[in-house]
């Protein structure tokens, strides 16, 4: 597979992106435990240093920057869980990737079936 | 010798559940999706399999970065499901199966492929969410499933062709089993989608058509492609195509494949979703 070839808007989840955000992924791993999405949402700050996360990693999740987070070596997999922490589904997270209302970005959806 | 009745190929993704779970399958949203489903479920009904071999991805139950298998097999008398974090309904556990799992390991690894065996695994909404599909109200619990799960995640992942070619030795060891079992195979995921990035929400009808035009006759064109190439036309999470394809693979030293559903529905969630049923001329024919 050609590395060096950028799709663009695409952010390739390969082993460099998995070795930086691993602190991240791994924190969000972890929210498939309730105990543990209850104890992000009583304390972020000291569950981002539970899990090692860089600053800039610290920094695109209290912006809730999902671009960000991706940037950051995030694993769609489990920015989804954090999403659900926060009550986003897909088409929530996939407008503020996008710079659409979730509205926008289900119409966006609908339109490519027209062809 | 055990026989493949035939292969299905299906979506998984887990707002179907959800639906399910609400009982929306007749919703304006829903609707046309979902009456895709009962000729489906009507020939299994008929064909009477004793197990489903299933391919899919696992999304982050049971599988973390710190250890994730490129490929993994279970044998296993029971999986479970859990909580994945974001709200889709566990299930009840699914039946396993051992003796048959052994035998296929056995005739992968002595194949060339080193499969990672597990003798416990949770099952996640790639593989529950077909089960549920075609046996709703969780009615699937004399089924005995094989899961085989394959890396969609995190690059490198298998290539289109290994997959393909996975499947044909699994397609192979079943029809060498002693046993003489009905087996159904099971390929999950897709269609064309993208969740991550300023390209989330890309989806590409003509191409996921021509996926399920191809891979009744002519699947090996689809192996020529790259996992670059399904990144490219088919979105980050097109790669699922892999699953279609190993489950093909398996069909393939059948003489003479009969399909008998293809249907496609965009969009739901964010996906193009397929429904594509292949059977062999081990099937029942009515």
């Amino acid at each position: 597979m050609n590395h060096s070839l950028q799709i663009p808007g695409n952010i390739l989840f390969d082993g460099p992106m998995a070795t930086k955000g691993y602190p991240l992924n791994k924190m969000c791993f972890s929210f498939n435990q309730a105990e543990s999405r209850a104890e992000f949402l009583a304390d972020e700050e000291a569950y981002y240093e539970k899990f090692n996360l860089s600053e800039a990693q610290r920094q695109v999740m209290r912006d809730r920057d999902v671009i960000a987070m991706l940037e950051t070596g995030g694993s769609i997999y489990y920015l989804a869980k954090f999403a659900g922490i926060l009550g986003l589904n897909v088409q929530d997270v996939g407008g503020l990737q996008t710079g659409m209302t979730t509205e926008e970005f289900k119409a966006f959806l609908v339109k490519q079936g027209e062809v | 010798m055990a026989h493949i009745l035939g292969g299905i190929a299906t979506s998984h993704i887990p707002a179907i559940g959800v639906a399910m779970d609400k009982g929306l399958e007749q919703a304006p949203y829903w609707k046309g999706f979902f009456d895709a489903y009962p000729p489906v479920r009507q020939w299994l009904y008929a064909q009477q399999p004793d197990i489903a071999v299933i391919f899919y991805n696992d999304h982050g139950l049971e599988f973390f970065h710190d250890r994730k298998p490129t490929f993994a097999i279970g044998a296993a008398d029971k999986y479970e499901n859990a909580d994945e974090g974001w709200g889709i309904a566990e299930i009840p556990p699914v039946t396993g199966e051992t003796q048959l799992s052994w035998h296929i390991i056995n005739e992968l690894i002595d194949n060339d492929f080193d499969i990672t065996v597990c003798q416990e695994m949770k099952v996640d909404h790639g593989l529950t969410v077909p089960l549920t599909l075609m046996w709703p109200g969780h009615q699937y619990g004399h089924i005995k499933v094989i899961p085989i799960a394959i890396n969609c995640e995190r690059h490198p992942m298998p290539k289109p062709s290994r997959c393909y070619d996975l499947g044909k030795a699994i397609g192979e060891a079943i029809r060498s089993f002693s046993g003489d079992q009905n087996v159904v195979v099971f390929g999950t995921g897709g269609l064309s989608h993208q969740l991550d990035g300023q390209r989330a929400g890309f989806i590409n009808k003509p191409f996921d058509l021509y996926c399920m035009e191809k891979i009744v006759d002519e699947p090996e064109v689809l192996t020529k492609l790259s996992n670059y190439d399904l990144v490219e036309k088919g979105g980050s999470q097109g790669v699922e195509l892999n699953m279609w394809l190993a489950m093909r693979g398996t069909l393939q030293g059948a003489s003479q494949l009969t399909e008998l559903h293809r249907s496609y529905h965009l969009p739901i969630s964010n996906t193009g979703a397929g429904l594509q049923l292949l059977a062999t001329e081990e099937a029942v024919t009515n």
